[in-house]
């Protein structure tokens, strides 16, 4: 076992702790909106498929990478899209009155 | 360190902090638009800086991913319907996760293929890299059921079969004796004397992954639905996170572990709103005991029901002092939405209070009813939680239920042999009067029945939701 990965493991957990300090208290009217746009943020793994996809090491890795990285890009354009288009909707009364 | 690389991990950790703050500002109303941009600024940059970082040699499928992900997802975020909502984002978890489980497989190839410069996998590599193929590839199958059935082309009914869960846990073992199995023979032993076998393991480790998805998510039922999307989505942060052990990468650790936990706290709250664990959800049999008996054992019939017309329930709306709207996805799919919004405005108007109040699991995801009325144009500081209104509802003279069942049935309050028993509800009965909008008396999603529609001070109206709150409008106008 490397120091790298235990390290790796240290981040992982303080992270998921920063999560739940963060996002704890979320009014009912933001649960989709949360949900779509840290969804988007999943799509972080795109990070990974673009390195598959440039490494140009052989046709599998090609194929590999091409349909990571589109799927990766749906998730991400498609998540913070939707999740802007949700949240223009939303509005206070005081908005119209 | 290279000077590059130096800046790449550093626009990471500046991505992290991005999306951190970001989700920060998602989870209050009047930031959640600011900090939706901040991420997306903070997803950008990790791109950018990953294109700049000097790995990348070959642009062309590069480009073709990202001109095909990005105007297909662009697209399907310009042209979902709202009410599409739940079955989107299912996919789009199912799409993350499909990404993070192929960036594990392209790293054991890179081994097994020889392209690492050595087969000598390390023991944490390996590790990472099945824990990474076995989350992404549960992600992956299991949004694309949850997608399937939301859309209506799996069956929305709980899939349950004789030996399902022994399957399922058999399955689970077997996949975990071939991931232990492929970790502890290094690739480097295993390739020299039989390249194929290696390879051929891992392949049988993502179909098996993959059924293990479609498996776990084909018993759930329709009423269910939001506890699954939510859990998916935090599967799919914990996808990243493994992609990111696999490697080293701490930006994806760090977005992974965000996304992993707020996952969690939705499904906590989804949970929570039900009245159930989440091991009750993954492998109960709820909504199985369809047909069940009515309370005390006696069949009711139209009879018994006080059914009325659009214009009794239109006086009783115009004259009340404080009205209660119970808005359910009846009331989504009927497109009913906006004409009631049209009805309370009106009532409003002739100094009638009206009070929205939304059940954490109307709809088919979390916060899914809140996001139907808000393209309706109802503002939400005008929607309540259950617990705001039930202590007064007493007062309350007219509750107009449209499109909910399940979750104003008061048998989950009174009557402890119900499924439904112990979630909480709005308590539109005690009301003095309770309005019910429906097709049919047909059971909820859950399949139980309701006794609220045979109550003395309930009254039904039968119909298309849209066509009765048009018909309402037009009374409540003319009183």
């Amino acid at each position: 076992m490397t120091g790298t990965i235990l390290i790796s493991v240290y981040v992982f957990v303080l992270a998921m702790f920063v999560g739940f300090e963060v996002i704890t208290k979320v009014p009912p009217t933001l649960h989709t909106p949360l949900m779509s746009g840290s969804n988007a943020i999943s799509g972080i793994s795109i990070v990974g498929a673009l390195v598959i996809a440039g490494m140009g090491e052989g046709t599998m890795f090609d194929i590999i990478g091409v349909i990571a990285v589109a799927a990766a890009t749906i998730n991400v354009v498609g998540g913070f899209m939707v999740t802007d288009r949700m949240l223009q909707m939303f509005r206070r009364d005081t908005d119209t009155n | 360190m290279e000077t590059r690389v130096l800046i790449m991990q550093l626009a990471y950790l500046l991505s992290a902090v991005l999306f951190i703050f970001g989700l920060k500002r998602l989870s209050h109303p009047d930031t959640a638009r600011g900090g939706n941009r901040l991420a997306a600024v903070g997803m950008l940059l990790a791109i950018v800086a990953t294109l700049g970082g000097g790995q990348i040699l070959t642009w062309q499928w590069i480009i073709a991913g990202l001109l095909i992900g990005g105007i297909s997802g662009g697209f399907m975020a310009r042209l979902v319907k709202m009410t599409a909502m739940p079955q989107m984002v299912g996919m789009f978890n199912g799409f993350g996760g499909l990404a993070s489980g192929l960036v594990a497989a392209a790293e054991f190839l890179r081994y097994s293929l020889g392209v690492a410069g050595t087969a000598d996998v390390p023991l944490d590599g390996s590790i990472s890299i099945m824990l990474g193929t076995l989350i992404g590839a549960v992600t992956f199958s299991g949004s694309m059921v949850a997608f399937g059935k939301l859309q209506g082309i799996v069956t929305e009914k709980a899939v349950k079969f004789k030996g399902q869960q022994f399957l399922n846990a058999s399955l689970f073992l077997g996949i975990i004796a071939v991931m232990v199995y492929l970790v502890l023979m290094t690739p480097g032993a295993i390739v020299a004397s039989n390249p194929g076998t290696v390879d051929l393991l891992y392949y049988v480790l993502w179909v098996a992954a993959m059924l293990l998805g479609v498996l776990l998510v084909i018993p759930i039922g329709g009423a269910d639905m939001p506890v699954v999307v939510s859990l998916l989505n935090s599967y799919s942060g914990l996808a990243a996170s493994a992609a990111g052990f696999v490697l080293s990468n701490n930006a994806l650790i760090i977005s992974g572990a965000l996304v992993g936990a707020s996952g969690l706290i939705l499904t906590r709250i989804m949970c929570k709103a039900m009245n159930r664990s989440l091991a009750n959800v993954i492998f109960g049999t709820f909504g199985q005991t369809t047909g069940k008996v009515l309370v005390k054992g006696e069949k009711r019939t139209m009879a018994d029901v006080n059914d009325v017309q659009p214009d009794d329930v239109a006086m009783l709306l115009a004259y009340a002092k404080q009205v209660v709207i119970v808005p359910g996805y009846g009331l989504a799919v009927a497109q009913a939405q906006h004409k009631l919004r049209e009805l309370c405005d009106n009532l409003e108007h002739r100094g009638v209070n009206v009070k929205y109040v939304v059940h954490p699991v109307a709809g088919r995801m979390p916060g899914h009813m809140n996001v139907l009325l808000a393209e309706a144009n109802v503002p939400y500081n005008q929607l309540y939680e259950p617990e705001d209104v039930n202590p007064d509802i007493a007062n309350v003279d007219a509750c107009l239920v449209v499109g909910a069942n399940d979750v104003v049935n008061p048998a989950a309050r009174d009557e402890p042999s119900s499924d439904l028993y112990g979630m909480p509800i709005i308590e539109v009965d005690r009301a003095k009067h309770c309005v019910v909008m429906k097709r049919s008396l047909n059971p909820g999603f859950a399949g139980v029945d309701n006794e609220l529609f045979y109550l003395r001070n309930t009254m039904m109206l039968f119909g298309d939701a849209a066509d009765s709150i048009g018909r309402i409008l037009e009374e409540v106008k003319q009183l």
